[in-house]
């Protein structure tokens, strides 16, 4: 992708940023992160379908911060990770440029992050009729069938967090599970304490969560935990009208309306 | 000892699992689910995936689970009570399926569970794996076992490798210990001469891309290497590496009380967590990614060596394939060794 | 099971349903016995990890209860606690846990007889589903060992 090649190559010589994050050849065909420091590492850039890691997540990391103001490559889902960023301030337009890629894979420059919030907002966030149908799949099974597909699906996982690391929402430094006093979640990825972590995240993640899959490209073992927070979407859209990630406003767990309706309240 | 070398026609496979399950031997194989292959106990011949080129996890989980449970224990007007896990307990298992680079892992990891302090419960579950390892025909840009001191076809660490000749052929099985002996016992109508079969012919190819000594030597003077950095930034910190390695022995000891008794549970940890090495005062000599990824690197490639005589890599390459964010640690290592100190 | 009663914990707030299972009791009420009562300041402060530490210590259901929508002491907790209570039944219902066992009420101060109906009506239900084996098999049962595997 020349022009992007090009604009980060000017970025870096100019110190207008101090890294450019995005994409570059990886192993075995897959595309993966680079940083490029100098206005040489731009040549390595690239953009293709291939290019699906959601990159905001190392805006919040320690490491590319303290480098300086940094510039990102953005399809769709990290500019809607990255307002959702923005919305909990953990980035600003003083650190964070945004190069966005349309999804006709055109390079389009924003200024602000408010530009890039406008453009985000032409497009719903909307779950892909195949999941659609998993999602249909599971409601139909009884209560007692779902727990045992859960219950079977979540025992080959074993806690590598991959699901966390990958998410660009997952930025606390010191997560749920890493508290001991008490001890909310279980550590051992034995039943309990897949389900319970399962349940946490997803409930961590609603109405932040912009369903960009990085949780399930991450996963080593292919547990299908994305369909977790694509329900809380779906709940989310059924119940209150969906969300967006807004600079401005409220969030959809940090908000009410004093007429919320729900049917199970005595 | 002089070990014995037979053929045992492809057919055949079935019916030595079959007589192994007869004698009450728990069969861990290769076993597919949402299109990744990873070991877990198999009912049936049948449940065995082949046609893949490594599974997503080692079988490490034989003798070191990824939940444990070390022992129990109840508070009573008495005081306390402990029980601890019977250690001549654990069943007799069959490992089947795994590829030399996981059988020498085995070895690997066992220095480290023997190394200041003999480690009585993995020892007993160990003693009880009887290793049937499959030699590798298929190699993928990944692996890198013969960089390591491996190779596709390396009898160290299984108690009979099986070499099979050809894509749809019989195989080779090379009968290396005792344990190995004792399964051809079980079955000696499966085992037949072998009749002079060179198996390299039937090998995967993987060539050679670092020499480890040179990395060790290179390590030595590495610490301080601006390359750290460079090469984690997008390292994301999370577990996947160490947990599908079979080498990596770090863990986790969390006690789950509930009232007045509880237990208290082994479980897998990884140095790539960022709370690893946090101390309770709060200081974290770890506390950046790139620290975290040199020791990940200098522990199987310096450390281990230099206190246990062994490295801590098989060539798998199973981090690669895991890492969600395509570290590649053969990419790294050859650049470690390429670097100018 | 003729002997089985469930153990219940109710997680209510100060102001409204404490004060209102407190008038219960003072107004001699008789009600079922099978609820541990522990009080929040607000259901606003209930968090989902609490919930599920019920279940994980053997309770077979759980209530939570609070002021009324309007009449929350601190204005808005139970308005908060209402949409996260839509957003977490939603999920331990595609999860498969059984939602039966968790009952939410709004309860004010004044409603001690309708504390004990509701505490009543709740301990038959569950009474009749059983205990809660599907969570209390995997709570005690917290090792695999080798079974464990992918």
């Amino acid at each position: 992708m020349d022009d992007l090649k090009k604009r980060a190559k000017e970025l870096l010589e100019t110190s207008a940023v101090k890294v450019v994050i995005g994409y570059e050849q990886g192993t075995a065909g897959k595309t993966r992160a680079l940083f490029a420091e100098k206005p040489e590492d731009a040549d390595r850039l690239i953009f293709d379908s291939r290019c699906v890691q959601n990159l905001a997540v190392y805006v919040t990391k320690r490491e590319a911060k303290d480098k300086g103001k940094m510039a990102i490559t953005a399809t769709l889902p990290v500019m809607r990770s990255i307002i959702q960023l923005a919305s909990e301030f953990q980035v600003n337009d003083n650190n964070l440029l945004v190069l966005g890629i349309t999804p006709g894979s055109e390079l389009m420059e924003f200024g602000n992050l408010a530009e890039v919030e406008t453009f985000v907002h032409q497009y719903q966030i909307e779950i892909d009729a195949s999941y659609k149908e998993k999602l249909d799949k599971l409601d139909k099974m009884t209560p007692s069938e779902r727990w045992n597909f859960w219950i079977d699906e979540l025992t080959p996982c074993f806690k590598c967090y991959a699901c966390r690391a990958a998410c660009p929402m997952c930025y606390c430094i010191r997560c749920t599970v890493d508290f001991n006093q008490p001890q909310w979640i279980p550590v051992p990825s034995h039943e309990l304490g897949n389900l319970e972590w399962h349940i946490m995240r997803a409930i961590h993640l609603t109405g932040r969560c912009i369903d960009c899959d990085a949780c399930f490209n991450a996963c080593p073992l292919g547990i299908p935990i994305n369909l977790l927070t694509k329900r809380m979407i779906e709940d989310a859209r059924a119940n209150f009208g969906g969300y967006q990630p807004a600079l401005q406003g409220e969030h959809l767990m940090s908000t009410y309306k004093p007429d919320d309706k729900e049917n199970f309240i005595q | 000892m002089n070990f014995d070398r037979h053929l045992i026609r492809k057919d055949s496979l079935e019916k030595l699992f079959d007589i192994l399950k007869q004698n009450n031997k728990v069969i861990y194989a290769p076993v597919s689910k949402n299109t990744k292959v990873s070991f877990k106990e198999a009912g049936s011949f049948s449940e065995i995936t082949t046609g893949y080129v490594q599974t997503a996890q080692s079988s490490k989980e034989v003798a070191f689970p990824r939940t444990e449970k070390l022992l129990d224990y109840t508070k009573n007007r008495e005081g306390i009570s402990v029980k601890g896990t019977d250690i001549k307990d654990f069943p007799d298992i069959v490992l089947w399926g795994v590829r030399p680079c996981d059988a020498t892992g085995i070895g690997e990891m066992s220095a480290i569970f023997n190394w200041d302090y003999k480690d009585e419960i993995y020892n007993s579950r160990l003693s009880h794996v009887t290793v049937l390892g499959f030699s590798c025909s298929a190699s993928d840009e990944y692996c890198f076992c013969t960089s390591v001191g491996g190779n596709p076809g390396n009898t160290e660490g299984s108690d009979i490798l099986f070499t099979q000749l050809g894509k749809e052929g019989d195989y080779l099985a090379e009968i290396l210990t005792e344990k190995g002996s004792a399964v051809v016992t079980l079955a000696s109508g499966l085992f037949e001469k072998d009749g002079e079969i060179k198996k390299e012919i039937f090998l995967a190819e993987v060539p050679v891309m670092f020499n480890k000594e040179e990395i060790r030597k290179k390590l030595e003077k590495f610490f301080e290497s601006g390359q750290w950095v460079e090469q984690s930034l997008k390292c994301l910190g999370c577990g996947a590496c160490a947990y599908v390695c079979p080498t990596c022995a770090c863990f986790d000891i969390q006690d789950e009380a509930h009232g007045k008794s509880g237990s208290r549970v082994r479980c897998w940890d990884s140095c790539g967590f960022s709370l690893f090495t946090l101390h309770t005062s709060g200081h974290n000599p770890r506390d950046v990614q790139s620290q975290r990824w040199r020791q990940r690197i200098m522990h199987k490639f310096s450390y281990m060596p230099d206190r246990l005589s062994v490295y801590g890599c098989t060539g798998c390459g199973r981090c690669s394939r895991a890492c969600p964010a395509d570290m590649n640690i053969l990419e790294h290592l050859i650049s470690i060794q390429e670097a100018t100190v | 099971m003729a002997d089985f009663e469930p153990k219940i914990v109710a997680f209510v707030c100060n102001w409204c349903t404490y004060a209102g299972a407190d008038l219960t009791g003072t107004s001699r009420i008789k009600y079922a016995s099978n609820v541990r009562i522990i009080r929040f300041p607000c259901t606003g402060r209930i968090d989902y990890m609490l919930l599920l530490k019920a279940f994980d210590e053997g309770a077979d259901g759980i209530m939570i209860s609070g002021c009324h929508p309007n009449d929350c002491h601190y204005t808005s907790g139970n308005f908060h606690a209402r949409r996260r209570w839509i957003m977490f039944r939603s999920l331990c219902d595609f999860m498969g846990i059984d939602t039966r066992r968790i009952i939410f009420s709004w309860v004010s101060a004044a409603e001690g007889a309708r504390w004990a109906e509701i505490v009543n009506s709740s301990v038959a239900s569950i009474r009749e589903l059983g205990p809660y084996d599907n969570y209390k098999n995997i709570a005690k049962k917290p090792v695999m060992e080798t079974e464990n595997h992918g």
